[in-house]
């Protein structure tokens, strides 16, 4: 680690030595550690259900820059599990609700907020200052970002990832181990891979793994004990099980094997196939209703039947009295279905719904049209006193 | 005579979401075969059209990566344990 270089330079207060007396006392940290602690930056990308215990436990253990980069806005359905923010924060930005606890619990740490999504133009800039890259992203291009930035600048990334009862953990750094990408060459086609927005998550399963990233953080900061690099650690809350799966170097990978293809950072969002194709666009127009135009429709007195495609569970914390289909039951139960009506299909936020439409067109419906922005867009335009969730 | 293949949450809703199922077969090919008959749905989250396995999920015979050992040819005993391991992205949000 770069830190070792000046930590000797960096001075605790006598308030600092109180505070770090617990961490003092043990020779694997000791004020040498402490000092390389204060001397380290690292990045968090993002401050929600990761990046809240992580920036918390870096605060707390003292280290001296937490680089933090988010746009987002602190939403009620975030408290479920994003202990950085609190009730009162709701509608705030979470970079000022994250720098002003950070603070609170350790006002010697200086909090570095980059409000803007990382992206190929600015990720290089942004890590290049730091020791340490923590990932805490929700979606695949950032993450692919992410590690070919860390790749290109030899940093160490800290990985973490959740989704339901179920939580990934490693390190990736080229230098020592794997990458992402050779675990992953590439990411799913969009839609194949559900999002915790659709899927769920526990509330404090991002706890655990955030903690996880936490402490590897600092032992890669103090160089102590033996890293994640060249293991996933996967987390099974409901059997409270962890496990653990050897990563190797894959010699063939892209950017870190040996004969690399990617030497500059490319654009993500097209390697994930998320960037809109217009012509598919145009296409797509006719399969879509709005809110407004469902509801006039429905005024009207027209003969629409609403396929929810939701689960049962979702189904009764709210619903439009649509004929309900999980979506994963929809091929086997497609014949309860009638082509020759009009049909608008809807889910919680208009993804699952889109994929119900692909499968309904395929198997022969001419008539069937997505919900844009699902019930939960019904519940924000039309019907107000409908429960979201 | 058979291989506990476990099955990670995003993909249990093909399996009837069970977390675990037995297969058979003397390889990881013939298991995930074997599994893909009995569980049509799974196919293509597994496969791509072109019946590669998909570059998104890693399939690992105890803690091993089966990129490391002889890919869909290596050879499993009814004691093993097969993992199936997708990526996942969630975080944030």
């Amino acid at each position: 680690m770069s830190t070792t270089a000046i930590h000797e330079e960096v001075k605790l207060s006598p308030e600092e030595y109180r505070r770090y007396g617990r961490h003092l006392i043990m020779p694997e940290v000791g004020l040498e550690g402490q000092q390389k602690l204060k001397a380290s930056g690292v990045l968090m990308i993002g401050a929600g259900g990761l990046g809240s215990p992580l920036g918390l436990y870096l605060a707390a253990a003292g280290v001296g820059r937490l680089g933090i980069v988010d746009f987002d806005v602190v939403d009620d359905s975030n408290l479920q599990r994003q202990i950085l923010h609190s009730t009162k924060d709701v509608g705030r930005s979470k970079l000022e609700s994250a720098k002003e606890r950070i603070n609170g619990v350790n006002p010697h740490v200086h909090v570095e907020p980059y409000r803007t999504q990382l992206t190929a133009e600015n990720a290089l800039d942004i890590l290049k200052d730091y020791d340490v890259v923590v990932d805490g992203t929700d979606n695949f291009p950032t993450r692919y970002l992410v590690n070919d930035a860390c790749v290109l600048l030899k940093k160490p990334n800290v990985y973490g990832s959740i989704f339901r009862f179920e939580g990934q953990a490693s390190v990736f750094y080229a230098e020592e181990g794997p990458c992402y990408r050779c675990l992953y060459s590439e990411p799913p086609p969009p839609g194949l891979v559900p999002s915790c927005a659709e899927g769920g998550v526990l509330g404090v399963l991002p706890g655990i793994v955030g903690t996880i990233q936490a402490t590897e953080t600092i032992k890669l900061i103090l160089g102590i004990g033996t890293p994640l690099i060249g293991r996933l650690l996967l987390f099974d809350a409901l059997a409270m099980q962890f496990r653990e799966l050897t990563l190797r170097k894959n010699p063939d990978c892209p950017i870190c094997g040996e004969h690399p293809t990617i030497d500059h950072l490319i654009d993500y969002e097209a390697f994930c196939g998320v960037t809109p194709q217009p012509t598919d666009g145009k296409l797509q127009k006719e399969f879509e209703i709005t809110v407004g135009d469902l509801k006039a429709k429905l005024d009207r007195g027209e003969d629409v039947f609403v396929l929810d495609v939701r689960e049962p569970h979702e189904y009764r914390i709210v619903n439009l009295n649509g004929y309900l289909v999980p979506l994963n039951d929809l091929p086997k139960r497609v014949n309860e279905l009638d082509s020759a009506k009009d049909i608008v299909v809807h889910c919680h936020h208009g993804i699952r719904s889109v994929r119900a439409v692909d499968f309904l067109r395929q198997v022969g419906f001419k008539k069937v049209k997505n919900l844009v922005g699902g019930i939960d867009q019904w519940s924000l335009k039309i019907d107000p006193k409908l429960p979201r969730y | 005579m058979a291989t506990k293949i476990l099955i990670p949450t995003p993909l249990r809703a093909y399996t009837e979401k069970k977390e675990s199922v037995l297969a058979e077969g003397k390889t990881v090919g013939e298991l995930l075969s074997h599994l893909t008959t009995n569980y049509g749905a799974l196919r293509r989250h597994l496969y791509s059209d072109d019946g590669k396995l998909r570059a998104f999920v890693n399939v690992y015979v105890n803690d091993e990566d089966i990129r490391y050992l002889q890919k869909e040819h290596t050879a499993v005993k009814d004691t093993d344990t097969v993992s199936i391991i997708p990526s996942i992205a969630g975080g944030t949000q």
